[in-house]
């Protein structure tokens, strides 16, 4: 029963960080199910811990205890978590990142950046064309640009075509608008929003942009580590 | 569907600090410059050193003990010294079995005082031309040939001799205080030998005006390929009142007295590798910190730490290789100049090429290089290996 088994599953998640004798709790205790194809976005003030949560359900983090299932796979259980390995593997087939910053790599053109996945892995159904994902982007007349000549939006559209490309089950976003002016946040707004009702996607965002939040189906807002 | 491999995206890192990555390259090349030097002057030097040796056409010389056997200690004593053998060594000389052929040589010098502001010394060296010219076949006539009459007042000067004496074939000479009048009938071609400076005349001649009738000062000795050549000189130095030289002695000698000047020259290749080495790792290292985030974010995408570490490691490898290419080019390029180099620190130098650059050493040298390149890119690599995505994105802000 694959549909319905959750894209993620997380219970008690708990992530603590220690500066010298001080303990400080970013994650307390979250539970939280994601429907496949659900579109949700994580608000609250800064130090709410929402970017080490959606790290934690992006196996981008071990969590200090709690358990986590990504597609019904046991990633955590108990505060005991996948080696860096196997939370790659996990990250290559379920997962794309988009992040406040771009980290296009400078010396390559738009096009190489986005295929910059593949020289690292090839996800069976992935693409074998990228340009539909391009041209959806509306980066097509670009490809030979290096990140350098093009615009603040145009990097992040193609740091969303790069999480892309390898078809990924669910897409992180975190404060993907923060560097954008409004009318470039809209844009990539509009493109979650997009993915998320016309390819089924699951996208999890996270920010401080209300209008941003807005477009998700579920909001889910964060205080001092717990949900509100 | 146009595709990146790793490797391109390594290559092209490398353009992301160009003055760096060139003046590391630079670095390499330096290194791997000397080091091919020293390669190929270890080979080029044993090589022409061999060549010298075989061009003096005999294995063995014998002389008349204590007396010079070149002509450059002849001149540095005044053109005396000499000492006389008789030629009724020749005789037992050819009793041994290992000896394919014999050359008797008698050398005259006579002070000429016109030559220069305070005169100098011209050495004569007597030869016999049915079987001199036969042991130095390498000689190449510019003008004229060898003479044919063991008794006739002709000459053949060397390269520089006749430069010296500003004379062509046909050209009269006359041997100071002797008033013997000899007619030039061969010029040599440079050789790079002593032979360059030296007037040969025809034996009998010259015994005959010296007054030195049935003596010799030297006898060189052509050995048997296939014989033992220390076996032969063993007998020889039972031979009453004669010395023996052996070539190989010589050559010996000559590269244990270079031997030091390798030694040098070895450990400043060692220490530029050294250096290249600390470079090639600083480089990559840095290289590596500037990137943390972007190979966080590579780790994110799917890349295991093998790709990095493969990536890192060929950025480190495409670095070595450029500079083994730019040494090699060095090397290749600059040989004659390093050649002028070595020739006016060592205490002597053969004449041929002193720096012998070829396939096998170009392959070495790679070799080595990307040695360097494997070991220094190590470190780096597994730093970078090691790089969590988290680390990269943990500045993001919560």
């Amino acid at each position: 029963m694959v549909e319905d088994t959750p894209a993620l599953e997380a219970r008690d998640l708990r992530k603590v960080y220690r500066r010298g004798s001080e303990e400080i709790v970013a994650v307390d205790g979250i539970s939280l199910r994601v429907a496949r194809g659900e579109f949700i976005s994580f608000i609250g003030p800064s130090g709410s811990g929402k970017s080490t949560l959606i790290n934690l359900l992006g196996c981008l983090d071990n969590a200090t205890s709690g358990s986590l299932r990504v597609g019904g796979e046991e990633v955590l259980r108990g505060g005991r978590g996948l080696s860096e390995a196997a939370l790659t593997r996990i990250r290559r087939r379920v997962f794309g990142y988009v992040f406040q910053r771009f980290y296009l790599v400078p010396t390559l053109t738009l096009y190489e950046n986005i295929v910059m996945p593949f020289a690292f892995f090839r996800k069976p159904g992935a693409a074998a064309d990228p340009m539909p994902i391009i041209r959806f982007l509306g980066l097509e007349k670009r490809l030979r640009h290096r990140p350098g000549e093009l615009s603040g939006g145009e990097m992040q559209r193609v740091a969303i075509a790069r999480a892309l490309v390898n078809k990924p089950e669910i897409l992180l976003a975190d404060e993907p608008t923060g560097n954008l002016d409004s009318r470039h946040g809209e844009e990539i707004g509009d493109i979650f929003k997009t993915l998320n009702e016309k390819e089924g996607m699951t996208v999890l965002l996270v920010t401080h942009n209300p209008r941003m939040a807005a477009r998700a189906r579920r909001t889910i807002t964060l205080l001092d580590g717990r949900m509100a | 569907m146009k595709k990146l491999s790793l490797y391109q995206i390594a290559a092209k890192n490398l353009l992301r600090k160009r003055t760096r990555s060139v003046l590391t390259v630079v670095g390499i090349g330096l290194s791997a410059w000397v080091l091919a030097s020293l390669l190929g002057f270890n080979r080029g030097y044993d090589a022409a050193l061999k060549k010298d040796i075989d061009n003096m056409g005999f294995q063995v010389l014998l002389t008349a003990k204590g007396c010079p056997y070149e002509a450059a200690t002849l001149m540095l004593k005044g053109g005396t010294g000499l000492r006389y053998m008789s030629e009724s060594v020749i005789d037992d000389i050819l009793l041994q079995r290992e000896v394919d052929s014999v050359t008797p040589m008698l050398m005259q010098a006579v002070f000429d005082p016109d030559r220069g502001d305070s005169g100098a010394i011209d050495a004569y060296l007597g030869i016999d031309p049915a079987t001199f010219p036969g042991m130095k076949s390498f000689l190449k006539f510019k003008q004229g040939g060898w003479f044919t009459d063991p008794a006739a007042r002709v000459a053949v000067l060397g390269y520089e001799a006749a430069e010296l004496e500003q004379r062509e074939v046909g050209d009269k000479m006359l041997i100071p205080d002797k008033n013997i009048e000899l007619t030039v009938v061969g010029i040599l071609e440079r050789s790079g030998t002593q032979d360059d400076g030296t007037i040969f005349v025809p034996i009998r001649m010259l015994q005959k005006e010296f007054g030195q009738q049935g003596k010799l000062t030297a006898v060189g000795i052509k050995v048997d390929r296939k014989a033992d050549t220390a076996a032969l000189e063993n007998r020889l130095y039972d031979l009453p009142d004669v010395q023996v030289v052996s070539m190989a002695q010589v050559k010996n000698t000559i590269m244990s007295l270079v031997a030091t000047a390798k030694v040098m020259v070895l450990s400043i290749a060692v220490i530029a590798i050294l250096i290249a080495m600390v470079g090639v790792i600083n480089t990559i290292l840095m290289s590596v910190f500037e990137r943390f985030q972007e190979i966080g974010i590579m780790k994110s995408m799917g890349a295991m730490p093998k790709d990095v570490f493969r990536m890192i490691w060929t950025e480190t490898i495409i670095l070595c290789l450029l500079g083994g290419a730019l040494g090699l080019a060095l090397a290749f390029g600059l040989a004659q100049v390093t050649d002028l180099l070595i020739r006016r620190l060592l205490p002597y130098t053969p004449t041929g090429r002193l720096i012998l650059i070829d396939v096998p050493l170009m392959v070495t040298t790679f070799a080595v290089v990307l040695g360097i390149g494997l070991v220094s890119g190590m470190y780096p690599a597994w730093r970078a290996a090691r790089v969590r995505p988290l680390e990269s994105i943990r500045s993001e802000g919560d």
